[in-house]
């Protein structure tokens, strides 16, 4: 517990900066709804004719005059986006940094075995996470019910939930890559979250590269057809909480063994 | 019992030679030399026994356990204070000291407080704030404050102005006094003479001498100066010569005979034949091995 306990210190500033960027923007959205949504009609009509545009971001399956529909996406857009790199570049950086900035050789000179620190290190990642999704979770509650709308419990349960397994997925192949770092991770880690959304945004075009969608976490974590479904779809979930569990086998498997520069 | 024992340690980066074939034994209580120049193995062999690096070959035990498969149980009883101590940014001093002591899972306010006055190191500063030697004694807190059975120090020294030297190396007699093993590497040799009981030097990720200080001083090597006029160019055996006023002085590994015939040939008004110190030894050993002399 003492190093999560560290590793969270460590990392509070940076946490505090993420969660209150993303809550900002967030907020800032929500608020945008109620001055939007009567000029929605002519709106949703532009943005659902606009092609492969439209199609990229889900708009051809959503109803932009609803809270949901422009919540789904345009709000799905910043916690999907913002929430993706920072639990990319949180996790690739968390075990590789030791090594970077020379503390290894403090930390690992401890009685701790290298399997206890990947552990500790991991929870402290996926609690950091947690707390972001937390507390974003409550300040887009609160935003919603401010501007007077019906708050859509389980759509947006749902929504938060997907963005919740898409970080916890792209954490998890990060740490798995942290462990073979030794330094010059945050280009990595950014490189990952911003390839996994353009990915998305191709299956989308495309129906040839439809198959994408098993590979990149933003295929089940696509707000259009979570609120069309209702619910979250298994066959593309799972293949990436299986990515997930790889990275971070890697990371026990990698850094229980690797040499400390 | 053995502090430190390893047996025929080998350690490549890849192709890239670490250390071959260390074999060397410290006895549990030794106050321990190891001598070397840059890049001679003595970090590659600290880091081997601490567990950072696997072995390629070989094996070594520290307090009769193995150092790959019971890494953590030593390490609870070793202080390690690394060459270049690097701590977290954003942290004080007090809370790296903390941490340290809380992974060890050990409450050693009182001894942290002693060393901390005693090597004036200021607690409440941050540690990118810090000097470079005011970052070793960090490392040296963190090394000694629970009160290790081995200490494992690589080049302590280098950062730390004279007087705290002398306090850091008072310390360390007195926790010698009290029976802690220390492993002491460096290339200041005046350091190892003055310190240590015995010592190793190694050359090339090779051990090539290892025994009590004063027999590493007693080569066969002697180290003659001589004034007058005398022709040594026939003799064998001159190492490290050099004109003084009024004569030359040169280490002598060569037959004592010869030497005396010679120096009969010719017109001395004095001479003086001396043990070399350790430090000319060291020449002696790293010039040995076919370098350019």
């Amino acid at each position: 517990m003492t190093l999560v306990k560290h590793e969270l210190r460590q990392g509070s500033r940076t946490l505090a900066i993420w969660t209150a960027a993303i809550g900002f923007l967030f907020a800032v959205c929500v608020f945008l709804f109620p001055e939007m949504k009567g000029e929605m009609d002519g709106v949703s009509e532009m943005f659902s004719s606009m092609g492969s545009f439209t199609e990229a971001f889900g708009m051809d399956r959503l109803n932009f005059g609803t809270l949901i529909g422009f919540y789904a996406v345009e709000c799905g857009n910043i916690l999907g986006l913002g929430g993706a790199f920072f639990a990319a570049l949180l996790a690739v950086g968390v075990l590789a940094k030791e090594e970077k900035d020379h503390t290894a050789e403090f930390l690992l000179t401890h009685p701790v075995s290298r399997r206890r620190v990947v552990t500790e290190k991991l929870a402290a990642v996926l609690l950091q996470i947690f707390i972001l999704n937390a507390i974003i979770f409550g300040v887009s509650v609160i935003s919603v019910a401010m501007i007077g709308e019906e708050i859509p419990w389980k759509e947006i349960a749902m929504l938060h939930l997907a963005y919740f397994l898409l970080q916890l997925e792209l954490a998890g192949i990060c740490f798995g890559i942290s462990a073979f770092l030794r330094r010059g991770s945050l280009g990595i880690g950014l490189g990952i979250a911003i390839m996994m959304y353009f990915l998305n945004l191709i299956a989308n075009i495309s129906d040839g590269a439809e198959f994408l969608k098993y590979i990149t976490p933003f295929g089940y974590a696509e707000g259009a057809d979570i609120v069309a479904n209702g619910s979250l779809d298994a066959a593309l979930v799972l293949p990436g909480m299986l990515y997930m569990v790889i990275g971070i086998v890697a990371a026990y498997w990698e850094y229980g063994r690797k040499d400390i520069a | 019992m053995n502090a430190i024992k390893t047996t025929d340690l080998t350690k490549y980066y890849g192709k890239a030679r670490g250390i071959i074939d260390l074999n060397l034994t410290i006895e549990e209580g030794e106050f321990f030399g190891f001598i070397g120049p840059n890049g001679a193995g003595k970090s590659t062999t600290i880091r081997t026994l601490l567990g950072l690096l696997k072995p390629t070959g070989g094996s070594a035990a520290i307090f009769g356990k193995d150092v790959v498969k019971e890494k953590e149980s030593i390490l609870a009883d070793v202080g390690y204070l690394p060459s270049e101590a690097m701590f977290y940014p954003g942290m004080r001093v007090h809370q790296i000291l903390k941490l340290s002591a809380d992974v060890r899972k050990k409450d050693c306010r009182e001894e942290t407080k002693i060393l901390c006055e005693r090597l004036q190191l200021d607690t409440d500063k941050k540690v990118e704030e810090l000097s470079f030697g005011n970052r070793k004694k960090v490392g040296i807190v963190c090394a000694l404050q629970h009160n290790p059975k081995l200490l494992v120090l690589d080049e302590p020294t280098s950062g730390l102005d004279p007087l705290m030297q002398k306090e850091f190396f008072s310390i360390l007699q007195e926790r010698h006094q009290a029976g802690t093993t220390i492993f002491l590497s460096s290339h200041i040799l005046s350091e190892v003479q003055r310190n240590c009981g015995r010592a190793a030097i190694i050359r090339e990720g090779r051990l090539i001498a290892c025994g009590s200080v004063e027999d590493l001083a007693k080569t066969s090597a002697k180290r003659i100066t001589v004034y007058g006029d005398v022709k040594l160019e026939q003799l064998a055996g001159i190492k490290a010569r050099h004109v003084i006023d009024g004569g030359c002085s040169f280490l002598y590994s060569g037959d004592m005979n010869e030497l005396v015939q010679c120096l009969s040939t010719g017109q001395i008004s004095d001479l003086s034949v001396a043990e070399p110190d350790l430090e000319e030894i060291f020449m002696h050993y790293y010039t040995d091995g076919g370098e350019v002399e």
